[in-house]
């Protein structure tokens, strides 16, 4: 029999005496810990995250019990999965233990002794150290980029293998001295036949045994109390990061002023830096970090995690710096491009972007912009693009065309083609555009455009904090569609897209929302109305646009586009969800480069697309990539070797007798 | 001396401005249409011996008075209207520079007569002062005819070159008293020089010089490198030396350095006429700029429409490749 | 300190301008108005020294088109008070304005005197003056334009500033307050504030409407304009054309024939 360590006596007192008094006091840390950050929260702003519970449960079983976003990167996605299952194992069988262990009249056998329950303890344990040793590999050998090898990490990593090693020990040294059902305790029948050739006698076992056994509770007594204040506190708070998940990603934070204070976040804002376990997967996706631009997203949440410790420990953030100046610089805020990459990526669904345009909404409204930025706000509030130049030059590009499109303000059309100030304004394409123009012509497509009435959607505007000059541009767009006539509605711009579809309340009176102009050629090829003359004999690549696919989901269109064509698709290793961003997004467009970043995210996207081999274009969906591709080609001396097409201009190509 | 035309010759720590001649020769030409005399009025404090190069004008009216040894606008302002008074000219042609900047609008307002800013050309018809003014930016000129006697006239630089307003003769020089006193309300403590810069622009031969358009600080180094390769300099306008990207020493314009060197390549530099003022006499100007419309081309020799980021590596590459078959062929 | 900031619209030079049919003047159907530039540059100088110095700024403008949104943008940024003298057709020139402001602001109770009166050095419409310089003889006022540097010392009531002269250089002088600044360049470069703020400015804010007094242009008459041009494009660019590289040689070529290369 093997003795108990609930009642054997420690230092004159029974053993489940000492328990209690572990526990009281490991709980009390851990708890009073638990609640301060709960109290911290409370003082944020609110946020309803209780809709859709069915769906929400459906997120946790699918991210946090089947650890979905984890596997993107396979090895230790696998890994993890096992050490988060054997984790799962282990602390059911640690309340089981504590349980027995405080209350020994309580006649439940101790989970050891529950032979299946022995067999999976083991199983799990011996794979989770597998596990954790190749965690242990690629943290401290092949770490990757943005893992941070802190102590934190480090100690984390320790107590978990004491956790696991102790109880396996533990089973070894059980097998050593009480023989019997092997095949149930595979694990610890192994480690005994190991130790008794260590020398380890029988009748020392049963002491070995107890020896593991509080070095076990103790350890996870321990890291319970030290949990809440370290960054395993992912533990606790992932499954309910998952639970409040935003179930609309693109969806922007209410209207605010912006926050820079704590009580100016929202509960589910603040929690996103509880939440973090500092994988490093968003710095991994985020195209200004890899560019070297001064924006970590892993680095601001921890930023968030510390003003959120701070409030805690009832000590002051940052040593007396303002968050937003000091401690997370604007130049920081301002590098985002808002592509989304890394609210994909986030395995606990952590809420980079809100937190973003919070701040950006307060260096905004503080009128903590820098000039050119400045400019373009002056100019989208006076003319309605952040060009400069006069709305009535909206339409120049008309000229260039052999007919005029109808007047959507006149006349009543099939489809309105809303183009998006890039497409109407920027020299490098207004063909293109025109392009598009007659294409759909040929097509027969009852269409026409807004002429001079109209204005930039305000999707950029928005995502750069400027929330007051996005609401007058909506309302003068709102009041120029309701007077047009027309059923259908679509747009060249992503921007524009992701807009109008999702920030703009009944635009199409309650009609089918805006499509995208690939969609709207994907149908006219798939019904005929449209006829590849003959099969473009190229190969090309094509770059999903953030706001076209990521966004809202639109991925097939354009490619069924392209095998209307009859080209050669060959997928960039980063496509689809994956895609990268060209940087233009955000509002980077109308802002000047620090100067920080060794390269532009366009640059190492047509490096990608060059890399593949006998791709002689880049086919793009969104004017603004076209012009960034087009700029990155130049810089990277890559001209001779790749082109940028718009899908459209191929399109013309193929139908063109 | 009833209904002569004055200039004003611009004088300033102790020298004459090159607009002066310039102001001279086109007071001369008004004077004669207009058959009367051109008078150069010379203001300051024991400055008369450069009333010697004034010899355009038929005399110099020289008024000399203590508080006339600093810049103080007033100052000028009120001898200039007892000059007028006393003498009562037909028109006074007034430098427009920012020495000069405020004294037509100040006489005009004391004298309450009328005042035309920015005139580019004075031509006299039937006794008559036709009056050519530049308006938004040059985007418009305006035909004036003031009435009113004297009519007070604000001229722009390079309004005729300055070699036509100077004389080999010297003109007599009357003096006339003024009565002045020291403004009681401004009082000039010190002029403040730009940070000695290594270089002086106004006496380079060749010179790059930068606007808005180069976009950020870094393609600076793109003028820089152009320039070495020519062996010229890098300069400004305006904007660029207000965000930092250059020193005050390189800005060229109203309120900076007129220059007059043999190249002027003016990049992504839009023309505004401030800028202008202070280049439009070089030898050779080369505009790149990416918008067609850019006053630049009116005033440059040759133009390239195209982006400043792509044109200046370019045209080093070729600067230096020609020096490096100059080299071997020699 | 009591800042008074004079502001005009000017013609918005981004719209092409066309000629009325009298070819006197600007034809206003697609003419759009915009706050004079260097006025931008007077006002945050004014709010600059309000931060610095404590103090009230109050904006005055002649009604002109589009006026009332520069007035309350400057509401937003800052102004505590903002003025729109009424009764003109918004077609004075300059010098006829600034009678109307002298007059104006002397005849409101309680806005003379004030300490600094700041306004742009120039405007792209002054034909038959300057504002500052106008203004400051009118009020009996010392006055000093191209200013670019502002500094005051509040007990003696004196300011110390910088005016700038042809090559960089800058003059340092000392003038009693009250005065008449023509601002150049502000310290800072004009703030930004948000549209939220603007139209926050419009809901909780209201421009005083002030009516001129009767002969406040003290018979000053438009100064009458003949004609109006564009401008004779005597001269025009040779323009190059062609690749980077190809522009690259022609022009190596030019510089080679003058002996520059």
């Amino acid at each position: 029999m093997l003795p108990d360590p609930a009642t054997l006596p420690y230092f004159g007192m029974p053993g489940y005496f000492h328990l209690w008094l572990l526990t009281f006091i490991s709980f009390f840390v851990f708890g009073g810990r638990v609640l301060r950050h709960v109290r911290v929260l409370a003082q944020a702003r609110p946020e309803r995250r209780w809709d859709h519970i069915g769906k929400r449960i459906g997120l946790v079983v699918t991210n946090v019990l089947g650890q979905r976003r984890l596997l993107d990167e396979p090895l230790i996605g696998a890994a993890h999965l096992v050490i988060f299952w054997s984790f799962v194992a282990y602390a059911t069988t640690f309340f089981w233990n504590l349980l027995r262990g405080l209350i020994p009249a309580l006649t439940i056998p101790y989970p050891d002794d529950v032979r299946w329950v022995a067999f999976c303890v083991q199983a799990l344990g011996a794979l989770g150290v597998i596990a954790l040793a190749v965690a242990a590999v690629r943290r401290y050998l092949f770490t990757p980029v943005s893992l941070e090898r802190s102590w934190d990490a480090a100690i984390i990593l320790c107590l978990i293998a004491i956790v696991l090693l102790s109880s396996l020990a533990g089973a070894g040294f059980r097998a050593l001295a009480a023989t019997g059902e092997e095949s149930w305790r595979p694990v610890g029948s192994f480690l005994a036949a190991i130790f008794g050739s260590l020398g380890v006698i029988p009748s020392q076992a049963p002491n070995l045994y107890l020896w593991t056994w509080w070095i076990h509770m103790v350890t996870v007594l321990g890291f319970l109390a030290y949990l809440p204040y370290s960054k395993h506190l992912h533990l606790l708070a992932s499954p309910f990061s998952v639970f409040f998940a935003s179930l609309e990603p693109s969806k922007m934070p209410a209207a605010s002023e912006g926050a820079s204070r704590l009580e100016e976040f929202t509960w589910r804002e603040l929690f996103s830096g509880l939440a973090c376990a500092e994988c490093g997967r968003c710095d991994r996706a985020c195209p200004s970090f890899a560019c070297g631009e001064p924006l970590s997203p892993k680095q601001f949440i921890h930023r968030v995690k510390e003003l959120v410790l701070a409030s805690s420990e009832s000590r002051a953030a940052g040593n007396g710096k303002k968050f937003l100046g000091d401690v997370v610089r604007p130049e920081d805020i301002w590098a985002c491009t808002t592509c989304a990459a890394c609210m994909e990526r986030c395995p606990v669904f952590n809420e980079h972007i809100p937190l973003v345009i919070e701040m950006r909404r307060k260096l905004v409204s503080e009128g903590d912009v820098q000039p050119r930025l400045q400019e373009a706000f002056t100019n989208l509030t006076r003319y309605g693009n952040s060009f400069g130049q006069s709305e009535r030059k909206r339409a120049v590009w008309t000229q260039g065309l052999d007919f005029r499109p109808k007047d959507a303000r006149k006349e009543p059309v099939q489809w309105l083609w809303y183009l998006g100030e890039y497409a109407c304004y920027h020299p490098a394409l207004l063909e293109v555009t025109r392009s598009l123009a007659r294409t759909l012509r040929r097509a027969e497509v009852d269409y026409g455009i807004l002429y001079e009435a109209e204005r930039n959607s305000g999707n950029d505007v928005r995502r750069v904090g400027e929330e007051g000059l996005f609401e007058l541009l909506r309302q003068k767009n709102t009041a120029t569609l309701q007077q047009a006539h027309f059923n259908n509605l679509f747009t060249t711009d992503p921007h524009v897209y992701n807009t109008f579809r999702n920030e703009y309340p009944d635009l199409n009176h309650g009609r089918h929302p805006v499509s995208h102009y690939t969609e709207l050629l994907a149908t006219l090829f798939e019904r005929g109305e449209l006829r590849a003359a003959r099969k473009l004999p190229y190969r090309v690549t094509y770059h999903d646009p953030c706001y076209l696919g990521r966004y809202n989901g639109v991925y097939d269109p354009p490619r069924a586009v392209l095998k209307a064509l009859g080209v050669e698709l060959r997928e960039m290793p980063r496509s689809r969800r994956q895609s990268f961003c060209c940087g233009g997004g955000g509002g980077r467009v109308w802002m000047e480069e620090t100067g920080e970043a060794h390269s532009r995210p366009s640059e190492s996207r047509v490096r990608e697309a060059a890399s593949l081999e006998g791709v002689q274009y880049l086919v793009v969906a969104c004017p603004k990539d076209y012009v960034m591709f087009t700029d990155a080609l130049k810089t990277t001396g890559l001209e001779g070797k790749l082109l940028v097409k718009d899908i459209d201009e191929l399109a013309e190509e193929a139908v063109a007798a | 001396m009833a209904g002569n035309v004055w200039v004003l010759a611009e004088q300033w720590r102790g020298q004459l401005s090159d607009i002066t001649y310039e102001v001279l020769a086109l007071g001369k030409e008004v004077a004669t249409a207009l058959g009367v005399d051109l008078h150069a009025v010379l203001l300051g404090h024991e400055v008369r011996d450069l009333a010697r190069s004034l010899g355009k004008a038929n005399s110099v009216l020289y008024l000399d008075h203590a508080s006339l040894a600093t810049s103080v606008p007033e100052t000028f302002a009120h001898a200039l209207t007892s000059a007028i008074r006393a003498k009562s000219p037909h028109a006074v042609l007034i430098p427009l520079t920012n020495v000069s900047w405020e004294l037509g609008a100040l006489m005009a307002a004391e004298l309450e007569v009328d005042y035309v800013n920015a005139c580019k050309d004075v031509r006299a018809v039937d006794g008559k002062l036709q009056v050519r003014s530049v308006l938004y930016g040059g985007k418009m000129e305006a035909m004036v005819n003031p009435a009113q006697s004297p009519a007070i006239l604000g001229i722009l630089p390079g309004v005729r070159p300055a070699d036509q307003g100077r004389a080999e003769t010297t003109p007599p020089v009357e003096e006339l008293r003024v009565d002045l006193a020291e403004s009681s309300s401004i009082r000039w403590k010190r002029y403040l020089e730009p940070e000695a810069g290594d270089i002086d622009i106004s006496k380079q031969e060749v010179l790059v010089s930068v606007g808005r358009g180069i976009q950020s600080r870094d393609n600076v180094a793109l003028a820089e490198d152009l320039a070495g390769a020519l062996g010229g300099a890098v300069c400004g306008s305006r904007p660029v030396i207000d965000q930092g990207w250059l020193p005050l020493s390189r800005q060229v314009g109203k309120s900076g350095v007129v220059v007059k060197p043999k190249l002027y390549l003016a990049a992504g530099i839009s023309g505004a006429p401030e800028h202008v003022e202070g280049m439009k006499n070089s030898d050779l100007v080369v505009a790149v700029n990416s918008d067609p419309q850019a006053p630049i081309f009116n005033v440059a020799h040759y133009g390239i429409t195209a982006d400043v980021v792509d044109v200046l590596p370019a045209l080093t590459e070729a600067v230096h490749s020609r020096k490096e078959v100059k080299k071997h062929a020699a | 300190m009591k800042i008074i900031v004079l502001l005009k619209m000017v013609p918005d030079v981004v719209e092409e301008l066309e000629l009325a049919a009298d070819g006197k003047a600007l034809d206003t159907e697609f003419l759009r108005m915009i706050a004079n530039e260097l006025d931008n540059h007077a006002l945050e100088e004014a709010l600059l020294l309000k931060e610095k110095y404590s103090g009230t700024v109050t904006v005055v403008a002649l009604d002109a088109p589009e006026v009332d949104d520069a007035l309350f943008t400057a509401l937003a940024k800052g102004a505590d008070q903002a003025l729109k003298i009424t009764d003109g057709d918004g077609t004075l020139g300059t010098r006829a304005g600034a009678y109307r402001l002298a007059q104006t602001i002397s005849s409101i109770p309680g806005l003379l005197p004030a300490d600094l009166i700041l306004t742009g050095a120039q405007a792209i419409d002054d034909l038959d003056g300057l504002t500052a310089p106008l203004v400051s003889h009118l009020l009996r006022l010392p006055q000093l334009g191209i200013v670019t540097k502002v500094s005051v010392d509040t007990t003696a009531g004196v300011a110390t500033v910088l005016r700038e002269f042809p090559g960089g250089v800058r003059g340092e002088y000392e003038v009693k307050l009250p005065a008449v600044l023509g601002i150049q360049a502000a310290e800072k470069p004009p703030r930004y504030v948000p549209v939220a703020k603007v139209r926050a400015a419009m809901k909780s804010q209201a421009i005083q409407s002030v009516v001129a007094p009767t002969a406040a242009d003290g018979g000053v008459c438009l100064l009458p304009v003949e004609e109006m041009t564009k401008p004779e494009v005597t001269e025009h660019a040779q323009m190059l054309q062609g690749s980077p590289e190809e522009i690259a040689d022609q022009l190596c070529e030019i510089l080679a024939a003058r002996g520059l290369l």
